[in-house]
């Protein structure tokens, strides 16, 4: 892997294949985060493995990764419309977790309420098998530009 | 709602067939050791009080947002923090009483510097008969230069959400429902 992140981000979107970008980013591949197109939207998943577990006994996924999906599907979200290629920078992110989050894959679909030159505004909601009954939703602040 | 990793099993559960509930000290080794997310990362404590918590996590490579920087994901910072907020509020109640995060917001001060282990302090700053009202903040080796600051919200939820009816809440001295 000796291309930089910048170069395989630009080659993922050229091949228009948002899931070459999931795969640069290591938390992401390490979440087993996907990505792919429904229609012009993007949708991120983390497929589930057993090791994303934070309650064995109910079981439920970990609050903390949920909260990783939710931030990575906004972060991706920004990188497939934005013209440049810099992973934006989280400045706040807050989660809002609305029900338990079983052992099955996890979706995420990130809107961005306001793009502007410095910083973005995301809202983001992950769900299970119904997307109108969410397991978490974040409001999340991204710096775009370096600072 | 989020169960929260640190959760206990209940007594009587299948976790817990002896019924008692656990000690300060098996609540710590459950957090630390046995959920299978925070043994992939490990999550350790450093240190626990009543309505407090330190935990570490150990920096790995794989848990980077920006491969050019090295740069820790948020994600990472999220579950740590969330980790230590649940620990906090668990050991603010004896016994320990089965927890759910509502919200969690993370402010950003700096990027973490990579190699370096993370650490986590939370406290609890209110708690009423079902919330904890947490503060945390995470920092890499000065405490006072932190990383983030968090706030977080639990809720206490003694028993089980029954199908179909509210909430029980058996928070306030283990009192049952009417």
């Amino acid at each position: 892997m000796s291309a930089t992140l910048t170069e395989r981000l630009a080659a993922a979107r050229e091949s228009g294949d948002p899931n070459a970008m999931a795969e640069a980013i290591p938390y992401a591949r390490f979440l087993h985060i996907t990505a792919a197109l429904d229609g012009d939207d993007l949708v991120s998943c983390m497929n589930y493995s057993p090791h994303i577990i934070g309650n064995p006994i109910l079981p439920a996924i970990h609050g903390g990764t949920i909260g990783g999906l939710l931030e990575t599907a906004a972060i991706l979200k920004l990188l497939w419309m934005q013209e440049t290629l810099r992973i934006p920078k989280t400045i706040t992110i807050t989660v809002d977790y609305l029900r338990s989050a079983g052992p099955k894959d996890t979706y995420a679909r990130a809107g961005v309420t306001k793009l502007g030159a410095r910083v973005a505004n995301v809202r983001v909601f992950a769900w299970q098998d119904d997307p109108a009954r969410p397991v978490a939703g974040a409001n999340a602040n991204f710096m775009l530009s370096p600072g | 709602m989020a169960e929260d990793p640190v959760t206990p099993p209940r007594p009587g559960s299948k976790g817990n067939p002896d019924g008692k509930p656990p000690t300060t000290e098996e609540m710590i080794k459950l957090i630390s050791g046995s959920t299978p997310h925070s043994r992939e990362l490990g999550l350790e404590v450093v240190h626990s009080a009543r309505g407090m918590a330190i935990m570490r996590l150990p920096w790995h490579e794989r848990l980077v947002g920006n491969p050019d920087e090295l740069v820790l994901h948020g994600g990472v910072v999220t579950t740590l923090l969330d980790s230590v907020c649940g620990m906090a509020t668990m050991s603010a109640r004896q016994p320990p009483e089965r927890i759910v995060t509502l919200d969690l917001r993370i402010d950003y001060q700096r990027p973490a510097t990579p190699r370096l282990d993370l650490f986590a302090r939370a406290e609890v700053t209110k708690m009423t008969r079902t919330i904890a009202f947490l503060s945390a903040v995470a920092y890499q080796d000065d405490p006072k230069d932190t990383v983030a600051l968090a706030t977080g919200t639990f809720m206490f939820v003694g028993s089980r959400k029954k199908k179909g009816g509210p909430d029980v809440d058996r928070g306030a001295g283990g009192k049952k429902p009417a």
